[in-house]
């Protein structure tokens, strides 16, 4: 619980508000390398008898197995009802089939499985952790098709997870970097779906009915809405029978609808927040760019030069290595089914609020004006291909790569061809590609903090 | 928010393999301790230097100095300029950084493995020549503030994590925060940072761990060519205020904008390195697993799921520290009731396993998730190398990650309920409570750098 471990760098900012926790795991997927010479991880898809559809990798290294079901079922589409996707998810393991939470949590405790279920703007996943020997396996693999098909979301059990829920939003208000981040989101995506934070507001949720949670459910929790991965000690027929038995339950429906689009900021807008706090969290953002995006390399190479490189990045050299003005500091684009945001941050003394954000702005006109040097490019194509392998040695790491790559329907060499394609990627279509997709003139900028300014002000559209 | 602190937490058990791969050791001449765990599952390996060095040390004064030594690492050496490490780890593709903690400061690089003379020749030259010049370090002292702010002032929970632990040891180091007191950073010097590197960075000080697709003794020969050069220096034990025996229970509020209460309760415990009989660290533990451990443990089910007093409720504990420390509980009360309820309830927990013992049916399922963790423990490299290190770090020997599971699997109902009536005594436990203070910026903003907690951060 309290590990009283203290990082020099940015992990422990990463982990923990310097960079919102929900989008952690995505941060991980876009910082993708290249494969080098080894082998990227042999990827085999079917699809089940109902139609959902499978990625699997053979891990035979170790007696375990991940599995994690993805449906396309994020908070995008809660609709009137904030916090609706995450709601379900929350409910999955409190009651399913005939067995109730302890049950539940009985069965998979006893085989020392884990299960959990996560929701973010896109995406429900559903993930276990299990070995592979017997009775494990059985009892986990068991407990996970029944939360899936028939949760049984039982009053009781919804109106106390209902008043965590509040407790635990109550509590983000608290955190400076929370309330920021929920404010950026709404500033960026305005009446798009994407501008609502997953967890719900406390309003939507005291209202959420039964009903509409099991509406949920039956409409997205189906077969062709559903991708699952498999990671694990099993051959290929092995990870067939089990994906027909985890997805056996599920009716085949339909596939979600594609999203709106989002629309580009008219114009740019500051929220000055007043918290009392002693540092102010500076956070600016705007659409990006959407998985697949025919300028995802450029982007994502300068990116990772501008602020994704952690102690190395541009961005870490004006604020903290040359100023102190921030333990961390940070940009990254956030590829989503439709374009999610570009985003930048920092915190820093309330007093020197108004300089740090004036430093991370003049930092990002600067690299839009020259775009990368040369040198640049290159220590960031070493660092991607280079430490490529690191990317995939776990089959944690794999497990995510097949849920992004399966979710977003990327072709299955996505991997394969990764270091040609950051080697191919040049400084001028980096620095094109930020002259068309990034502009400083339309940043939604958030401050949290106690600051001299106004309680809010807009930046016109100039 | 405590599910996540714990989650993490169990990540970090010492449940490295057993069996499975055989750990190489080697000691240099200049006493620098080297381990290799092979494992060639995939074509990568992690390079980790720990010093026995970490805030238990520091003495009232220069708390913090071990931290803000640790940034000092990154800001150049009489041969490389500040910045230059992680420039060239960045460009062989590493992924590098550094974590302090209360008993050890440790550095690590993972890397392809055909990269492990970067992380050598790099960290060979700053163990013995950093440069700890004036500009760098009056930079990096800022970013610590504003690290500690980040991390401590301005979060309600850490806040209290960090008065409480100042009030539950009189006398013990670990009453200090990692990040050290906002006075005591202000009054930090670079003397202070250089006497203390002078001091503890050295090799009969430090042990490398290597874990990967490696040959021990390449890495042996390697570790020779950067490291044995390198003069060991006159280690002198640290004089540790030791705890004296408490007098009763303790109490303390602390007062800070937020929304909702936090209860944090902890009970005097001893460590391996001075438990009165070897099982007994590990029975407090299997006590934290039938409490806490998952959804079917007894808070989840008793406090959260049936009687719906708390939101969360956690229960702590770590085998594997330098000093004695705590048996920690927390907890969110949940609606409808107040922080004395959630107190209250936790007390009866306590008196619960006091007055009777575990079944036998939750001590299966213990050993269930214990084996299953020690199991899953293999797909991460750095967790591995990670617990060599700090065994080694803290004192003890690196083979008890190896015991640990059957240390924990051999644990009876009735040694946990030993362990509970001799530790959680009203004699030995501090409580500690958070008093939310209102947000909406009508009241006077905490001074910057006036008051200060303590750090609980992963």
């Amino acid at each position: 619980m309290f590990a009283d471990l203290i990082f020099a760098g940015l992990k422990s900012a990463a982990a923990r508000g310097g960079i919102p926790r929900a989008v952690a795991p995505w941060l991980a997927l876009l910082l993708v390398g290249a494969p080098v010479a080894q082998a990227t991880p042999a990827i085999q898809t079917w699809e089940t008898s109902n139609g959902a559809r499978v990625l699997f990798v053979a891990a035979p290294e170790i007696p375990m197995i991940d599995v994690k079901v993805v449906f396309d079922a994020g908070s995008a589409r809660d609709g009137e009802q904030a916090g609706l996707a995450s709601m379900t998810a929350a409910m999955l393991d409190e009651g399913a089939g005939d067995w109730d939470a302890d049950a539940l949590a009985d069965r998979l405790d006893n085989v020392g499985a884990s299960l959990s279920a996560g929701v973010d703007r896109d995406m429900t996943s559903v993930s276990l952790r299990s070995l592979t020997r017997q009775p494990a396996l059985e009892t986990a693999i068991d407990t996970l098709t029944a939360v899936l098909a028939k949760p049984s979301f039982e009053p009781k059990a919804l109106e106390r997870v209902r008043q965590n829920r509040l407790i635990a939003l109550r509590q983000d208000e608290e955190s400076p970097g929370d309330v920021a981040q929920k404010a950026l989101y709404r500033a960026v995506f305005q009446n798009h779906p994407y501008a609502g934070d997953p967890s719900g507001t406390s309003a939507s949720i005291a209202a959420i009915a039964r009903d509409a949670l099991v509406a949920f459910h039956a409409r997205y929790y189906v077969a062709a809405n559903a991708l699952v991965a498999i990671v694990g000690d099993l051959d290929r027929a092995g990870a067939q029978a089990l994906a027909e038995r985890i997805t056996a339950g599920l009716p085949k429906g339909e596939a979600a609808a594609p999203l709106p689009k989002v629309s580009p900021l008219a114009a740019g807008s500051l929220q000055a927040i007043d918290f009392p706090s002693s540092q102010t969290t500076v956070l600016a953002g705007q659409p990006g760019m959407k998985r697949g995006d025919p300028d995802y390399f450029p982007l994502y190479i300068g990116n990772h030069i501008l602020g994704g490189s952690g102690l190395v990045s541009i961005l870490m050299d004006e604020i903290r290595e040359k100023r102190g003005l921030s333990y961390s500091t940070y940009s990254y684009f956030l590829p989503l089914a439709q374009p999610g945001p570009f985003l930048m941050g920092l915190k820093t003394r309330n007093d020197q609020a108004e300089q740090a954000r004036q430093v991370m702005l003049e930092t990002l006109e600067r690299f839009l004006e020259r775009g990368p040097t040369q040198a640049e490019l290159t220590a960031a194509q070493k660092n991607i291909t280079g430490g490529f392998p690191l990317k995939i040695a776990s089959n944690g790491n794999i497990i995510q790569y097949l849920a992004v790559i399966g979710f977003y329907k990327l072709p299955l060499d996505y991997l394969d061809r990764f270091t040609d394609r950051i080697a191919a990627v040049t400084a001028e279509q980096i620095r094109d590609a930020f002259a068309r997709r990034v502009d400083p003139e339309r940043l939604a900028i958030v401050t949290v903090g106690r600051s001299q300014e106004p309680v809010v002000e807009t930046r016109g559209a100039d | 928010m405590q599910r996540r602190f714990i989650a993490f937490l169990i990540c970090l058990l010492p449940l490295v393999a057993a069996a499975e791969p055989k750990v190489y050791e080697r000691r240099l001449d200049n006493g620098l301790k080297v381990l290799v765990k092979p494992d060639h599952r995939a074509p990568i390996l992690t390079s980790q230097l720990w010093y026995r060095i970490g805030s238990s040390y520091e003495y009232g004064g220069i708390t913090g100095v071990s931290h803000v030594l640790e940034h000092m690492m990154f800001q150049g050496t009489e041969s490389h300029p500040p910045g230059e490490f992680s420039r060239i780890v960045a460009e062989n593709g590493g992924e590098e950084n550094a974590f302090t903690g209360r008993d050890f400061t440790a550095y690590y690089q993972n890397l392809a493995k055909d990269r492990l003379e970067i992380s050598f020749k790099l960290e060979s030259d700053r163990m013995r020549h950093l440069a700890l010049a004036d500009k760098e370090f009056t930079k990096e002292l800022e970013v610590v503030k504003e690290e500690r702010r980040m991390r401590t002032d301005d979060d309600p929970q850490s806040l209290t994590y960090e008065r409480f632990n100042a009030v539950a040891f009189d006398a013990s180091p670990y009453g200090n925060p990692v990040i050290g007191w906002p006075g005591d950073l202000e009054q930090l010097q670079l003397a202070d940072l250089s006497d203390w590197y002078r001091l503890w960075y050295a090799p009969n000080n430090a042990t490398l761990v290597v874990a990967g697709d490696v040959d021990p003794e390449q890495v042996f020969s390697l570790a020779e060519t950067y490291f044995g050069p390198l003069a060991a220096e006159e280690i002198r034990p640290p004089k540790t205020r030791s705890e004296p025996a408490q007098h009763g229970e303790k109490r303390l509020e602390v007062k800070a904008p937020a929304k909702e209460s936090y209860l944090l309760m902890g009970y005097k415990t001893p460590a391996v390195a001075d438990a009165a009989e070897d099982w007994e660290p590990y029975a407090l533990e299997i006590l934290s697993s039938v409490l806490d451990g998952g959804d079917s443990s007894r808070f989840a089910r008793e406090l959260v799921r049936g009687d719906q007093i708390a939101a969360s409720a956690g229960a702590s504990y770590s085998v594997f520290q330098r000093l004695p420390g705590l048996f920690l509980f927390d907890g969110v009360p949940a609606k409808g009731h107040g922080v004395a309820d959630l107190e209250a309830a936790l007390r009866a927990q306590i008196e619960r396993v006091r007055s009777e013992p575990v079944s036998a049916a939750e001590l299966e399922r213990v050993r269930n998730q214990v084996v299953a963790a020690k199991v899953y423990e293999q797909d991460s490299l750095f967790y591995q190398a990670m617990m060599l290190g700090q065994l080694e770090s803290i004192g003890l020997d690196w083979r008890l990650s190896e015991t640990y599971v059957d240390a924990l699997a051999a644990v009876t109902p009735e040694q946990v309920q030993t362990v509970a009536k001799k530790y959680l005594t009203p004699d030995r436990l501090t409580v500690a409570v958070l008093d939310p203070q209102p947000l909406d910026g009508k009241q006077p903003v905490r001074p910057s750098l006036g008051i200060g907690g303590q750090t609980h951060v992963r």
